[in-house]
């Protein structure tokens, strides 16, 4: 009985090792371990054999048992292995293809973009972002901005009007939002109002429809210096450290006093010279270039929202304004302000 | 305002050169426009020369072999000028000179002689009209070499300021003078117009003239002066030059006379031969309406009831303060003259010259209100020269039609103010000095100064921070100025939930691949024809302007269609194979459209800016509301080689929309409905809490073609509407983790007619509180289902919150489904 079940593990051992396959693994574990198996019908058939063999029968079938099973199963892990191996061989591609195209992914257009630039650096100084009609009273776009009806200033702006009521017009800057804000609200005040205006001039340089940020604070001592030190940080966060604001007298009916703002030119570090030693062609050689324009709001203005709250005795303060356009032109080296509004998509997709 | 440099230098010398002026101008207030020269680029090489003789060239008729003397010896010149003549004082370019233009004068042979130089006429130095030919200097005095920059203004350079409209002082040479000796403090001479000139003439003013103004309100002041005995001729030589460099052209002595006092004063002066008004009789009065004249530009000009107009007793002769007629011009014939030296309503003015489309020098400085002082200035400097120049007799005495002259305005300026307002201290002897400057007088008063405004500065200056800005500027604001911030508390920036939305809806736009474009808010009045929207839709009804800048964009959008298919079109025209576009933008309407009116009873709150309704005590006059609309032709993604590539469909765009609305955590109502520019049968409304948001569809196939599309899909809607009933950031907890959720699938067979809409409706109300979500995943029609029937596959989602859904609880509700679904025709399928 012992020399038989030796045979067995011997014919065993050396089938389970040459098995090619899993599907012959299989039947190798049906022959040898399976319920008709022989070592099965030994180790049954135990209880029936003299009692001094019991022990030794049975503990070299169980020996056996086992030891075939782990051969299976060792034998099952290489042929699996190998199986997967090449199953995935077959499954190979040709990973030179182009991939399958990605769902474009789409452009947030370049005003959008700067202006929200803008809104998020003055959000950061403490302002709030307000909005005001596009078509507009004559009265906030001029009468309340301290233009008076037959003011030569009103000739400053080419004006589009409203067929059905000549009081009615497209708003020629985002100013008249100041007016509305300060109606709405008592001072302190600190809010910027971006938005399209219109003005009736069209070439390379005027577009009959642009962008503007207008910017009001209002309270109690903000001086002209503050605005210094405003327009410093906004110029900064746009135009990046190191710029500095420069302010420059000059005249607008709805602040007094009033100045044109340039910054340091970031091409030539407002030196006026680049590092070839050409002119830089940015600032033209004058190592500054013109943004917008500010000023302490007038009176008069304040005059018209006094009841408000807006004493011109008692508060004071300054508002800007600026082009959108014209700073991502600066920014972004666009050279005509006609190709904001052309939306050519292989622009647009320039502008991630 | 064209300044010349070396007219400037004569009353205020800053001692620098004109580019560094321009630079300290520009940062005190008036912006220069450029430096630019007049006349030869460099006065190198120009020399004042004596012609010794002039006789005919040997080979040709019409040129001269001239001697010049030119200082340094006898030169031979041709000259093809028929006026040059021995004895003659001329202005001659030497060998190595550059001419204006760039032309280098060289040696040269004309016609076999040598010519070793140039004798120069006025239009060739760019000095004024000149007589034909040369032009002949006054020879006394004047030796031969004397370097002819010292004799005429040649290579002048010029100031071309940027005036800004309050300061009409500095609409004069004078203004600009003062203006560079405030802010250089470099000397400043007298005022010209300190002296006035002798009376000698016969008689008495009145005796030859007299003035009626019965439009005092329009005409503050008006005077007149009489000379007789003028002699018509062309202007010397160093006149000409200076009005040539100041932009004006040299018309004969009178009118340069009054040209040039103008330049130099901001005052217009207007001459007329006297000889050609009857009587002397001048009236001024406002026109009749409809009546008509000639103006000095041979143009008929139409006036209405509010033009001012200088009359003689035949009619007007004149546009007051804007343009003179031809009755009574000065000719060459004219022996006395009446000048008139008035002032005019600033307002009336500019709107008269706006109303006939007329500007003049002089109507561009009356509109902006001259103070009637400056009259008295320019009768008395022109009196000089008109008697100077025209060897005329000033007859005693000046008309003065005088309405109220201004007192001289008195302001305080409160030392606390100065540095309050602009967060900078300036010493109080510093600001009365600085006022001084500019013709102010102050005179201390503790901290404060009383101010006395010059009549130059009348208008411009009212309050006191007006002197403040005066100060500030002078002072120098790029130097001194700190840099601080509000220090004003309270502050708290931020954007509304409605701005943060917005933005996050463009950004959903964006990454579900659709491009951003800014569209034109005007459009062409025939848009809405394109779009097939009939005349009676209140879009067909924009806001129009009354002064287009074109036929195509005169009317507002009332929809961002029209501006996204523009873009579309262009797009494809230069190539592209595909587009994907939207716009986050405005419309402007005259009639509210539905679901933005202010109802109380709705449930619908506007919100705010975004729906039009802006800040501010009066309403907007047109109702804006914020828009989103969105665009595409062909693919949303490319074709490749594993398939792909079909062009957006409906169901493509109704997807992005989806998706845009699921991130606002909002489910859209989308209904059938028809557009004029969408297809009948694949157009949609969209509404959101049971209000209108817009529409979507695809493009009806003849709005495609009117854009030169074979096919597009698009929609739009009020951004408003989508952010009202947006739960975004308002969101509370649901707990779908505890309890399991129960999935099952239904196959519901139903008349085709029935809408998926309807079929998800009747399963989620039976379905009870149990019920979760039915989703549609699969439409099956076929042969098998018989003619008429369609088949729906949802998965269904039970769940409770509380415990474990029992087999018996969802059978139960699974039974409740299928006895509504039977209700509308639907059965299960087997
Ligand atoms: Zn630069």
């Amino acid at each position: 009985m012992l020399e038989r079940i030796e045979e067995i593990r011997v014919e065993g051992s050396a089938a389970i090792e040459a098995a090619a396959g899993t599907a012959e693994l299989e039947e190798l574990r049906v022959r040898y371990l399976g319920r008709k198996a022989e070592l099965t019908a030994i180790l049954r058939g135990i209880a029936e054999l003299p009692a001094e063999e019991r022990g030794k029968v049975g503990g070299s079938a169980n020996k056996v048992r086992k030891e075939l099973e782990a051969l299976l199963e060792s034998r099952a892990e290489i042929l699996d292995a190998s199986e997967l191996e090449s199953q995935l061989a077959e499954d190979r591609v040709d990973v030179t293809l182009p991939g399958a195209p990605a769902r474009p992914v789409g452009h947030i257009h370049l005003i959008t973009r700067t202006t929200r630039q803008i809104e998020d650096v003055m959000v950061g100084l403490g302002y709030r972002v307000m909005e005001g009609p596009e078509v507009e009273h004559d009265y906030y776009n001029f009468t309340a901005l301290n233009h008076p009806p037959g003011h030569p200033a009103r000739m400053l702006q080419d004006t589009f009007y409203v067929q059905s009521d000549p009081e009615v017009l497209l708003r020629t800057h985002t100013s008249p939002v100041q007016i509305r804000s300060m109606e709405a609200q008592s001072p302190p005040i600190f809010m910027i109002a971006p938005g399209k205006v219109y003005r009736r001039d069209s070439d390379a340089t005027h577009s009959p429809m642009f962008h503007q940020v207008e910017g009001l604070a209002i309270g109690e001592g903000i001086t002209l210096a503050d605005l210094q030190g405003t327009l410093d940080e906004m110029l900064r966060a746009i135009f990046g450290a190191g710029r500095k604001a420069r302010m420059r007298p000059h005249f607008f009916p709805f602040t007094e006093p009033s100045v044109e703002f340039d910054v340091s030119c970031f091409q030539c570090e407002g030196t006026g010279t680049l590092v070839d030693g050409a002119r830089c062609n940015l600032c033209k050689g004058i190592g500054w270039i013109e943004v917008g324009g500010a000023g302490m709001v007038d009176p008069n203005v304040l005059g018209f929202v006094e009841s408000n709250g807006y004493d011109p005795e008692r508060v004071q303060g300054f508002a800007f304004g600026m082009g959108v356009e014209r700073i991502a032109m600066l920014r972004h080296g666009v050279p005509d302000l006609r190709r904001f509004f052309d939306n050519d998509v292989r622009v647009l997709e320039q502008f991630a | 305002m064209r300044v010349p440099y070396s007219w400037l230098r004569e009353y205020c010398d800053p001692g620098i050169e004109p580019g560094e002026l321009a630079e300290r101008l520009a940062m005190t207030g008036t912006e220069v426009e450029r430096v630019g020269t007049v006349g030869p680029p460099s006065a190198e090489g120009f020399v004042v020369g004596k012609v010794l003789s002039a006789e005919p060239h040997p080979n040709a008729d019409r040129l001269r072999v001239c001697a010049v003397d030119t200082g340094d010896g006898e030169r031979t010149i041709v000259c093809g000028a028929a006026n040059v003549a021995a004895g003659q004082t001329v202005p001659v370019a030497l060998p190595g000179a550059t001419l204006p233009g760039g032309h280098k004068i060289g040696k040269a042979k004309l016609r076999g002689v040598e010519s070793a130089g140039m004798i120069c006429a006025a239009t060739e130095l760019e000095l004024g009209e000149g007589p034909a030919g040369i032009l002949v200097l006054e020879g006394d005095g004047l030796v031969a070499g004397t370097p002819l920059a010292e004799v005429l203004p040649i290579a002048e350079s010029v100031l071309e300021l940027e005036v800004t409209p309050n300061r009409v002082d500095c609409f004069g040479v004078y203004g600009v003078a003062r203006e560079v000796h405030a802010i250089s403090d470099a000397p400043l001479s007298a005022e010209p117009w300190v002296e006035d000139a002798a009376a000698a003439g016969e008689g008495e003013v009145g005796d030859y003239a007299s003035v009626t103004v019965e439009a005092p309100e329009l005409c503050p002041r008006f005077t007149a002066r009489v000379f007789t005995g003028v002699r018509i001729a062309p202007s010397p030589a160093w006149l000409q030059a200076r009005l040539t460099a100041a932009g004006q052209r040299p018309i004969n002595n009178v009118v340069d006379i009054t040209n040039y006092v103008m330049l130099l004063t901001a005052q217009p002066l207007h001459a007329f031969d006297l000889d050609k008004v009857p009587d002397g009789a001048l009236t001024v009065r406002t026109a009749a309406d409809g009546e008509k004249m000639k103006t000095l530009d041979d143009v008929e000009r139409t006036f209405d009831a509010e033009t001012v107009l200088v009359c003689d007793r035949n009619g007007p002769s004149g546009i007051a303060g804007i343009m003179g007629g031809q009755t009574s011009e000065v000719s060459d014939e004219t022996t006395s003259v009446l000048l008139e030296v008035a002032t005019w309503n600033g307002t009336n003015i500019l709107r008269t010259s706006r109303m006939l489309s007329l500007r003049s020098e002089a109507s561009s400085r009356f509109e902006k209100q001259l103070h009637p002082e400056l009259c008295g200035r320019a009768q008395r400097i022109a009196s000089r020269l008109i008697i100077e120049l025209c060897g005329a007799e000033l007859v005693p005495g000046t008309i003065d039609v005088a309405a109220e002259i201004p007192e001289p305005r008195q302001l305080r300026l409160r030392g606390e103010r100065v540095e309050g307002l602009l967060g900078m201290a300036i010493e109080q002897a510093d600001q009365r000095a600085y006022l001084g400057r500019l013709g102010f007088t102050a005179e201390p008063t503790g901290d404060d100064l009383e101010v006395t405004v010059p009549p130059d500065r009348h208008y411009d200056i009212a309050r006191e921070v007006d002197l403040i800005e005066e100060v500030g500027r002078i002072h120098g604001l790029d130097e001194h100025l700190p840099s601080t911030l509000p220090s004003v508390a309270g502050r708290v920036g931020g954007l509304t939930p409605e701005q943060r939305l917005r933005r996050r809806t463009e950004d959903a736009l964006r990454d579900l691949g659709f491009d951003e474009v800014v569209g034109w808010s005007f459009t062409d009045p025939a848009e809405p024809g394109r779009l097939r929207i009939s005349a009676d839709d209140p879009r067909a009804d924009g806001v129009a302007l009354s002064n287009p800048l074109s036929e195509d964009q005169s009317v507002m959008r009332t929809t961002l269609l029209g501006s996204l298919l523009d873009v579309a079109q262009r797009n494809l025209a230069r190539g592209a194979d595909r587009v994907a576009l939207f716009e986050s933008g405005r419309v402007y309407l005259t009639t509210p459209p539905t679901g933005l009116q202010a109802d109380p009873e709705s449930a619908f709150t506007p919100v705010g800016a975004l729906c039009g309704d802006f800040v501010g005590d009066r309403a907007a006059p047109a109702i804006e509301p914020h828009r989103i609309g969105c665009l595409a032709v062909g693919p949303l993604a490319a074709k490749s080689w594993r398939g792909g590539g079909e062009p957006a469909d409906f169901f493509a765009l109704k997807g992005t929309l989806e998706g845009v609305a699921g991130l606002l955590g909002l489910e859209l109502s989308v209904e059938p409905a028809e557009e004029p520019f969408l297809h009948p049968g694949r157009s949609a409304h969209v509404s959101v809490a049971g209000e209108p948001a817009g529409w979507i569809g695809e493009l009806h196939l003849l709005v495609c073609r009117a854009w030169d599309l074979e096919a597009a899909v698009a929609f739009e809607v009020d951004l408003a509407a989508l952010i009202a009933a947006s739960p975004a950031g308002e969101e509370t907890f649901e707990d779908v983790a505890t309890f399991p959720a129960v999935y099952q699938d239904l196959a519901v067979v139903v008349p085709t007619e029935i809408a998926a809409a309807r079929l998800r409706e009747a399963v989620l109300a039976a379905g009870g509180g149990l019920l979760h979500a039915a989703e549609v995943f699969d439409v099956y029609e076929g042969e098998q289902l018989g003619e008429g029937r369609k088949s729906l596959a949802m998965q269904l989602e039970f769940r409770a919150a509380d415990r474990t859904l029992t087999d018996d609880e969802v059978l139960a509700q699974r039974a409740a489904i299928e006895a509504e679904l039977s209700k509308i025709g639907g059965s299960l399928r087997a």
